[in-house]
């Protein structure tokens, strides 16, 4: 099993009327909510609360992207990346990802992944989403019916960046570039590790399964409304003929809060769960899904857009409900390993993303929560798949000797004497 | 009023038409048009009426090789061509007036008569136009009619919106054909025209309902300064969908034009 510590970084300070005041935590959100001055601990905390997870054991730590948006003040995981690499963890540094229809061009993002693969020492994991409706159409502005287009055409151009190794031109339909010649390039070959966030389409199944990418299901809905899309996956993954079914194939995310006791979880996690679930959440529906976005045949499958709220929404659900019916997975260490395993086997997924930061989370809960997850939890997971054990093809392989931050040598008094040249 | 298929260099394309006439092609909005239209029916009195479907559109087939306004001004005049039309009146509404005054810009001399009815393609940032893409089928009336009960119930008339069947095959209508609209619309609808009009040579009229809350008649200024002589025509009691709210007067800016 991997398990990466995921944080969305959440705006801490929506007040307590937003749902009313606001239509939406996305997009349009009002700018006057957002304080710089508060935001300089913010940021710090959540990447402290990162590289404390990396020293728990965890075999990664995530960030993702997106942009205008009360829930993730994240518009480029790349910065926070940057940080993370420095650090001392051998924990992976998992870029969940880079929305690489919106640069321009996305030769940028093979240039900053391969320079967060050289920094970190070859432990990135690389995510490229096609980005939500909000992020992609809404806020960067792209054409929804011709997104997946450019995102294809990006793709094939940062792949062949990083594994070509001599100047070409890429004479694309979004891309005309004469002289392609990534300058650093990845130190993982021939590149590092793929994992790609769908919502149920067919083609990003396939996408994932022709190119040996980890498919992930990146919900807050948890994991038993996310069990006929994933089975949809795992079909699609036996009809093409898929030489195994490798649990690493797959990955989900899920809110986890774990306390010494079910009660105590209650006490001190139910507020910040609702903080997400009623303030997080509330995203005006006219941005969730702009028409040609999703194909067509997406759309006839049924899948609903990930955004979509249960019947009634959110904020009419309970604590009681969003635990039973799976949306987190809270409580004493043995309630939470019950209800992983049962993920786990039920979803067949080698890749866990814990949301565990969650909402307005404190930092101390936050700790609590992870330190319990790290000693209680994970330890009675690893061991689910043995049979897969050996399958590394989608994780980072980090070079065997890294330097570390505090790398150089005593501060010279004189002159050095020069070796060589 | 039926509706043939035409094959184009990229596409095969329906085609609503009718009625008895000079040529006139009716390039329609964002929200398509059927053969029940009021303003196709009205027009189709005196003109021989061709109202070809965006790809995407109604039954027609999507067409991912149109991607920007270049692919589809040229579409439409192959479908001007496949048609046999010569020099025929060309009339849009909305997206469909942004489309007819592209082409009357690219090939001025093959078009005599123009008539932009509640045209897109212009931006003004003093008088923004509102995000389509991003409202709820409830806050569209309001938007669309000068008289947005009459509106809704128009646009809802023997629709159960509960039913899930339905609900899904309005998803993929919706898709096919806003999806489509975008790439000439989202997320503004300027591809550049405004530095084109002046290539404009057609004797032009602009008709504009008063009530135009989407494109508010301002914009009927700004396609004047473009267009050299274009005349107004402006449609008291209508908003956006003039085309439906006044039919009549439509067809009579339109035929004024000779």
């Amino acid at each position: 099993m991997k398990f990466t510590w995921f944080n969305l970084m959440p705006w801490p300070y929506l007040p307590d009327d937003f749902r009313e005041k606001n239509r939406s935590v996305w997009v349009d959100i009002d700018q006057r909510l957002f304080d710089p001055a508060k935001s300089h601990a913010v940021y710090n905390t959540y990447m402290d609360l990162l590289e404390y997870a990396g020293t728990l054991g965890f075999d990664g730590i995530g960030v993702n992207e997106h942009h205008q948006n009360g829930y993730g003040i994240m518009p480029s995981p790349n910065i926070i990346a940057a940080g993370l690499a420095r650090g001392k963890s051998d924990a992976a540094i998992v870029v969940l990802g880079n929305s690489i229809a919106l640069y321009n061009p996305p030769i940028r993002v093979a240039e900053e992944f391969a320079m967060l693969d050289c920094i970190s020492g070859g432990r990135l994991v690389a995510g490229f989403p096609v980005g939500t409706s909000m992020d992609t159409n809404y806020c960067y502005g792209q054409i929804p019916s011709l997104t997946r287009e450019k995102y294809q055409e990006a793709h094939d151009l940062i792949i062949k960046a990083w594994t070509t190794r001599d100047p070409f031109a890429f004479n694309g339909r979004y891309n005309k570039l004469r002289h392609v010649n990534i300058w650093p390039r990845p130190i993982q070959q021939p590149h590092p590790p793929v994992h790609i966030p769908g919502g149920g389409s067919v083609e990003t199944y396939d996408f994932c399964i022709d190119n040996t990418y980890s498919y992930s299901y990146l919900s807050f809905s948890g994991y038993i409304r996310a069990k006929a899309l994933m089975q949809g996956y795992w079909d699609r993954v036996a009809e093409r003929g898929t030489p195994d079914t490798s649990p690493y194939r797959a990955g989900f995310a899920q809110t986890i809060c774990v306390a010494e006791t079910d009660e105590e979880a209650e006490r001190l996690y139910a507020p910040h769960v609702s903080y997400f679930y009623n303030r997080c959440l509330h995203v005006h529906p006219g941005f969730a899904d702009a028409p040609g976005y999703r194909t067509i045949k997406t759309i006839q499958t049924g899948a609903l857009s990930q955004y979509a709220p249960p019947r009634g929404g959110y904020a009419n659900l309970t604590w009681k409900e969003l635990t039973e019916q799976g949306h987190v997975i809270a409580g004493s260490p043995e309630t939470v390993r019950q209800r992983m395993e049962e993920l786990i086997r039920s979803l067949h997924v080698g890749n866990i993303f814990c949301l565990m930061h969650v909402g307005d989370m404190p930092a101390d809960k936050c700790m609590y929560s992870t330190r319990l997850f790290a000693e209680k939890v994970m330890p009675k997971l690893r061991g689910i798949f043995p049979e897969h054990a050996s399958d590394d093809r989608f994780w980072c392989k980090p070079l065997e000797t890294r330097v570390m931050p505090d790398s150089l040598p005593p501060s010279p008094a004189r002159a050095p004497e020069s070796v060589g040249a | 009023m039926q509706t043939i298929t035409i094959e184009t260099q990229h596409v095969p394309v329906r085609v609503i038409t009718g009625g008895a006439g000079a040529p006139l092609l009716y390039l329609h909005g964002a929200g398509g048009v059927t053969a029940e239209d009021p303003l196709l029916q009205r027009l189709a009195r005196h003109h021989t009426v061709y109202a070809p479907l965006l790809p995407g559109y109604g039954d027609s087939a999507e067409c991912a090789e149109l991607r920007d306004m270049l692919d589809i001004t040229l579409h439409y005049w192959d479908v001007v061509e496949a048609l046999g039309l010569k020099d025929p009146v060309i009339a849009g509404h909305s997206m469909g007036g942004m489309i007819a005054a592209e082409m009357a810009a690219i090939a001025p001399h093959d078009v005599t008569r123009l008539a932009l009815i509640a045209p897109a393609g212009l931006w003004l940032d003093d008088h923004p136009i509102a995000d389509i893409f991003a409202m709820l089928p409830f806050e569209m009336p309001a938007l669309l009619f000068h008289d947005p009960a009459a509106g809704a119930a128009a646009m809802t008339a023997g629709l159960n919106i509960d039913d899930p069947k339905f609900l899904q095959t309005y998803l993929v209508a919706n898709a096919r054909q806003l999806g489509m609209a975008g790439r000439i619309l989202f997320p503004i609808p300027d591809r550049g025209l405004a530095q084109r009009l002046y290539r404009i040579r057609a004797k032009t009229v602009l008709v504009w309902g008063d009530s135009d809350r989407l494109v508010p008649p301002v914009y009927a200024r700004a396609f004047q300064k473009g267009i050299a002589g274009a005349s107004l025509v402006s449609i008291p009691e209508a908003g956006h969908m003039v085309v439906a709210e006044k039919p009549e007067a439509v067809a009579a800016a339109i035929e004024a034009l000779g």
